[in-house]
């Protein structure tokens, strides 16, 4: 099970160049560290994988030393019976490999798997505080992709890091012992190599991904930027006669890719020839203390073949670190990006002691000298803005992009917090209720809205998991896309693709109205329901939502200019407060 | 190998090299692995014998292991430098497809997929290059080397390998068979499962306002449950491609050194070829071994080679290249008509035409406005008159020269065009405005700034025209975004403008601004525009009503003008002051938080 970003060479899209600037290693050592102890808890199943790893790398190891004990021995012609169990050894162990082998891969995939799935859940219950305006990740389709593949670093240090090494390890561990027992000097000789091997290989890789990587990184969200503006910019270019020099920067970007990667590619191998060298040297020092021990007369003869074979091996089993330690590079970028999410400070501060928040029929909201800033000394998105959403009334919020219509629906709905002013609803003030409570009562139709990879029926059902069939139909009519629902033929049953990708952006604007309307909440808030209709089919939503929501009380944001005379209150917000407020024009 | 490889192949004369050099470093390593294992055979027998072992033979034997270590540092270094050429040669031609590609379409794909295609996706070709190439070409010569060099030394244990050895590519290919049509019936249920953290991730906005975010918690939970068991019933009959391919190796390994052991016992058989046979088995069956599991790797890479490949081959239907030569010089705009006579335009897919029999005769300096509901035909008559799309039927001439006949790259040069939503490059404000003239100096960018009303947000960006401008141009809004467009029209004083609903979608302020801009940009143009219910109709000379792709004739075309009679009077929400008038600068729009409307 690869992850699609299997490749040494992990790029990045530009954004991440903006968003997570590349930290000291040291940073993402530790979060590497961290990421090891978030999946500690499942040792119970880990431990079984790593020992059928470790067991089948050392009957593969054992398989040639007891073979080569066992033609050793049989040259010094003793009785067969001498040798028989080596020869019931080695057929056992040839056997043995193979299946260890497959429940090694068994179990870890089930062990790793199963580790995934919790930290999955744990990802998704950081990530519950900080949706939407907690982290960069929600405001853009790749940055949340990449978070996503993100997680499955966990799966990758396991699988493709831990139990690889942990294999390595016992059988390097077990030739030395062995060898040792044979003849102190040799297991010295060895386990010395070998520890120097294990340390300085993956350490010398992790150093050179670390250096190398940064520049690829760059370079990729170079050409990443160029490939957008040739496909999203496609026509501009056209239009302009651009298209050539747009082909040539983005042909440069490649070719910078490419000369990166080719000096890279002199460093990179080395891993595997330096552990080449060490098999040798070993080899020879090991035969060498052998022979003049054998020579000497404290090694048996037997003993000559299995101390050489057992150097052989040994570093046979560590073929797999460096491309071990490559993609623990790239674990470590990742668990870095992770560890920063988990140490994301909730946007919006959960009060200790929640007050109550009951509501029951139409409810007025009263917003006083609200000051709400994205970033702490940033402008001011919202500044002293004052405003009464009556019981019962509909308001219309209009006013310029950057106005501060959105940050007031999401300060409303708590997923961005105010700095000074109040809000109050139903007698409380926002920020001593539970976020969920208020949610409860202030909900609706937000900007970044998402059709689920589900049902049309499930995607309704979400805003009200009790409501009965005939409500569904009603708030789709009213959203006036219950004629297009019974023309599919699996009407509300129609499993809508990823994103709702299949929808046109009129049908997909009126699914998510529909929602809202289901769900039916004490104050209702619709951003921009109309987005992506055309004008007349606008002007009609528009319509049905002022004629729908008559006598509840509604804030209504839109850019359209005419239709809203049902509205009982017109509000135009400019730079972050109130202009002008009254009758509809 | 797949067809997709095939092609590789063909296209690609470095991977065939490559494939060559890699059988050539094969043998070469071949060799010296054979001459390792006599060398090791030779000293520990003569140790073992009670010989007294010369310097040299553990000398040579430490060189051959050098060599072995410079060859496989040569060969990753070459591999991977293929590699990076493979990808670089991919994404040099993607690039220019790109660069040629019908604009409109490539304008309405899946723009991060292609970028992604293009840096991350390509590098999956790397274990395919890097790992199943040289296995390849490793497998095919190295059991050849080493089961020789055994028939030398001992012939029956030869034997016993060549009949073993086949069995590895027999096995595999059968439990591959099977296995393949296992995975394939559970690879949407998978694919299906794997997507379901990223869609609740996308949704959890939305989850939270409805109070579900905590009930899809557990849900997470389950699903990547549902997904574990669902891969593990997977894999439990794709490993035992590779148990099979283990167990045949190592059997066969035991297979050889038993009755080598016997017959050591007996006498007929010395130390010395006896562990040159132990030592050499497993070497014969390590390609093979490896092939399983590069194949495994590089799947995903050719997958990728397929996208690349569609890429590749997708018909260039919008744009015409080639033929420059023969081309028409373009005559003077500013003194001839446009003309459609009976165009009509069918886009492939759909029942209806896009447009039918329209004709629209455009005098120079003249202001048309088109109008109509959406989906009937205003932008696709732009479309036309940019080459982004060809008539089906009637023609379309400048001056009476058929516009096919003309040089394209001429034509836009007369042409400016004003998108609803322009694109904004990755680079400065200064070369964003530049787009159509690349060599235009810092004043002249300035004063179309300033003729586009823009110059006071740009200077009040933080580093002013060198302001680098995100993807999707971050940072700007709408209508800011609209007036770096028009900027860029005025740069490029075309004397065309198409201008498709350049005021659609913006807010009243911004509105203002951008009409401001644009009928300056007017003045002494001829202009097309697609202006439903938008401001700038009262500023067309002539207004002509599309409707299901056809004039509409009960309407027909409203002769209209400054004063704005009846039609445009009544489509017009906001009229806005005389243009030609005290223009007064437009409100400066505040930038923008991260969760601005």
């Amino acid at each position: 099970m690869t992850s699609p970003t299997a490749a040494v060479g992990h790029t990045d899209s530009r954004l991440t160049a903006v968003h997570s600037p590349a930290r000291p290693s040291g940073g993402s050592s530790r979060a590497t560290l961290r990421l090891a102890r978030q999946l500690l808890p499942y040792w119970r199943r880990l431990l079984p994988a790593g020992l059928a790893a470790a067991g089948s790398e050392l009957a593969a190891a054992a398989l040639m030393a007891t073979a080569s004990w066992l033609i050793t021995r049989a040259a010094e012609h003793p009785p067969l019976a001498s040798v028989s169990l080596a020869i019931v050894a080695v057929r056992a162990l040839a056997l043995g490999r193979g299946t260890l082998r497959y429940g090694d891969r068994l179990l870890g995939h089930d062990a790793v798997l199963r580790a995934v799935a919790g930290f999955r859940t744990r990802v998704y219950e950081a990530l519950v505080p900080l949706a939407p305006a907690g982290t960069p990740a929600f405001r853009s389709g790749d940055l949340l992709t990449r978070l996503v593949d993100d997680v499955d670093a966990a799966q990758d240090l396991l699988l493709r890091v831990l139990l690889p090494t942990a294999a390595a390890v016992s059988v390097g561990l077990a030739a030395t012992v062995t060898a040792w027992l044979l003849l102190p000097q040799a297991g010295l000789l060895l386990g010395l190599l070998l520890a120097l091997a294990v340390l300085l290989v993956p350490a010398a890789v992790l150093a050179v991904a670390h250096r190398t990587g940064r520049e690829q990184a760059a370079a990729r969200a170079e050409l990443a930027a160029h490939i957008v503006d040739l496909t999203e910019g496609a026509a501009d270019l056209a239009a302009y006669g651009a298209r050539g020099r747009a082909v040539g920067r983005a042909q440069d970007a490649a070719a910078r890719i490419a000369r990166l990667e080719r000096r890279r590619a002199l460093t990179t191998s080395l891993a595997s020839a330096v552990l080449l060298l060490f098999q040798g040297a070993a080899l020879v020092a090991v035969v060498h203390g052998a022979l003049r021990a054998h020579a000497d007369g404290r090694l048996p003869a037997v003993q000559l073949t299995v101390l050489a074979v057992l150097a052989l091996v040994a570093f046979e089993a560590l073929e797999p670190l460096p491309a071990a330690a490559f993609r623990l590079a790239e674990v470590r970028e990742r668990a870095r990006r992770l560890a920063e999410l988990f140490d994301t400070p909730a946007p919006v501060a959960e009060p200790a002691d929640p007050a109550p928040l009951a509501v029951d029929g139409p409810v007025a909201v009263r917003i006083k000298d609200l000051t709400v800033r994205h970033r702490t000394g940033g402008a001011a998105a919202l500044n002293g803005l004052s405003l009464d959403l009556p019981a019962g009334r509909r308001t219309v919020l209009l006013g310029a992009s950057g106005s501060g219509k959105s940050t007031l629906i999401a300060t409303l709905m708590r997923f961005v917090e105010y700095e000074a002013g109040s809000v109050r609803v139903g007698g409380r003030e926002l920020r001593d209720c539970a976020g969920d409570d208020v949610r409860r009562v202030i909900t609706g139709m937000t900007q970044d809205a998402h059709v689920f990879h589900a049902s049309i029926h499930a995607n309704l059902l979400l805003a009200r998991p009790d409501a009965e069939v005939a409500e569904l139909r009603e708030a789709a009519r009213r959203a006036r896309i219950l004629d297009w629902i019974d023309s599919l033929p699996d009407g509300f049953d129609t499993v809508l693709g990823p994103d709702g990708t299949q929808l046109s952006g009129g049908q997909r604007t009126r699914l998510l109205l529909a929602r809202a309307l289901l769900a039916d909440p004490p104050v209702l808030v619709l951003d921009e329901p109309t987005e992506g209709l055309d004008p007349d089919t606008a002007a009609a939503v528009l319509a049905d939502i002022l004629d729908a929501t008559r006598g509840r009380t509604t804030l209504l944001v839109t850019h359209e200019r005419a239709g809203f005379t049902g509205a009982d209150q017109v509000v135009t917000l400019d730079g972050g407060r109130v202009r002008a407020a009254g009758e509809p024009r | 190998m797949k067809p997709v490889e095939r092609r590789l192949m063909r296209e690609l004369p470095v991977l065939r090299r490559h494939l060559v050099n890699s059988t050539a470093l094969a043998l070469l390593g071949a060799g010296l692995v054979v001459t390792q294992v006599t060398l090791l055979a030779t000293v520990l027998a003569d140790g073992f014998g009670g010989h007294t072992v010369a310097f040299g033979t553990p000398a040579a034997l430490g060189t051959v292991v050098a060599g072995r270590a410079l060859l496989a540092w040569a060969r990753g270094v070459l591999a991977q430098r293929v590699a990076s050429d493979v990808k670089h040669t991919l994404r040099e031609r993607l690039t220019g497809r790109l660069g040629q590609g019908a604009p409109l379409r490539l304008a309405t794909g899946r723009h991060g997929e292609t970028a992604t295609l293009l840096t991350r996706g390509l590098d999956t070709l790397d274990p395919y290059v890097t790992g199943s190439l040289p296995t390849m070409a490793a497998a095919g010569v190295v059991p050849v080397v080493v089961v020789g060099w055994l028939f030398a030394t001992d012939w029956t244990s030869a034997l016993i390998v060549v009949v073993t050895l086949p069995l590895i590519p027999v096995f595999g290919a059968l439990v591959g068979m099977h296995t393949a049509r296992r995975t394939a019936r559970q690879w949407r249920l998978l694919a299906r499962l794997g997507g379901h953290f990223l869609d609740v991730v996308a949704g959890l906005p939305t989850l939270r306002a409805f109070g579900r975010a905590h009930y899809q918690a557990r849900r997470v939970g389950d699903m990547a449950d549902a997904h574990r068991r669902a891969t593990m019933r997977t894999l439990r009959v794709a490993f035992l491609s590779s148990f099979v391919l283990e167990t045949v190796a190592t059997l066969s390994v035991a297979l050889v050194a038993v009755p080598v052991g016997l017959r050591l016992l007996d006498g007929h058989l010395d130390l010395r070829t006896a562990l040159i046979v132990l030592f050499l088995t497993p070497e014969a069956y390590l390609p093979l071994r490896a092939m399983g599991a590069a194949f495994h790797e590089s799947a995903e890479g050719v997958t990728v080679a397929e996208q690349v490949f569609a890429i590749l081959d997708e018909d260039e239907d919008g744009e015409r290249g080639g033929l420059r030569d023969e081309r028409t010089p373009v005559p003077e705009v500013r003194a001839v008509s446009v003309r459609l006579d009976g165009v009509g335009v069918v886009h492939p897919g759909r029942a209806a035409p896009a447009l039918d029999r329209v004709s629209l005769h455009v005098r120079p300096g003249e202001h048309i406005a088109l109008v109509g509901p959406s989906g009937a035909g205003k932008s696709t008559l732009l479309a036309l008159l940019l080459g982004f799309t060809r008539p089906s039927a009637g023609r379309i001439t400048v001056g009476g020269i058929d516009l096919d006949r003309l040089d394209m790259d001429e034509w836009r040069r007369r042409l400016a065009w004003v998108p609803q939503r322009p694109h904004l490059f990755a680079a400065s404000v200064a070369d964003n405005i530049r787009l159509g003239r690349p060599g235009a100096s810092e004043a002249e960018v300035r004063q179309a700034a300033r003729d586009a009303y823009a110059d006071a947000f740009i200077e009040a960006l933080p580093q002013g025209y060198d302001t680098p401008l995100g993807e999707h141009g971050a940072g700007l809004s709408a209508g800011q975004r609209q007036r770096i467009a028009i900027a860029r029209a005025f740069l490029k004083d075309a004397p065309v403008l198409l201008l498709d609903e350049p005021t659609a979608h913006l807010d009243p302020d911004s509105e203002a601004a951008v009409t401001h801009a644009t009928v300056r940009l007017m003045r002494g143009r001829t202009a097309i525009m697609v202006a439903h219910r938008t401001s700038l109709l009262p500023y067309a000379d002539r207004i002509v009503t599309l409707r299901a792709g056809q004039v509409d004739s009960d309407v027909g075309t409203v002769v209209a003008g400054l004063a704005g009679t009846g039609h445009a009077a009544l489509t017009c929400a906001h009229p806005v002051t005389d243009p030609l008038g005290d223009l007064v600068p437009p409100r400066l729009v505040p930038a923008e938080g991260p969760m601005a409307s």
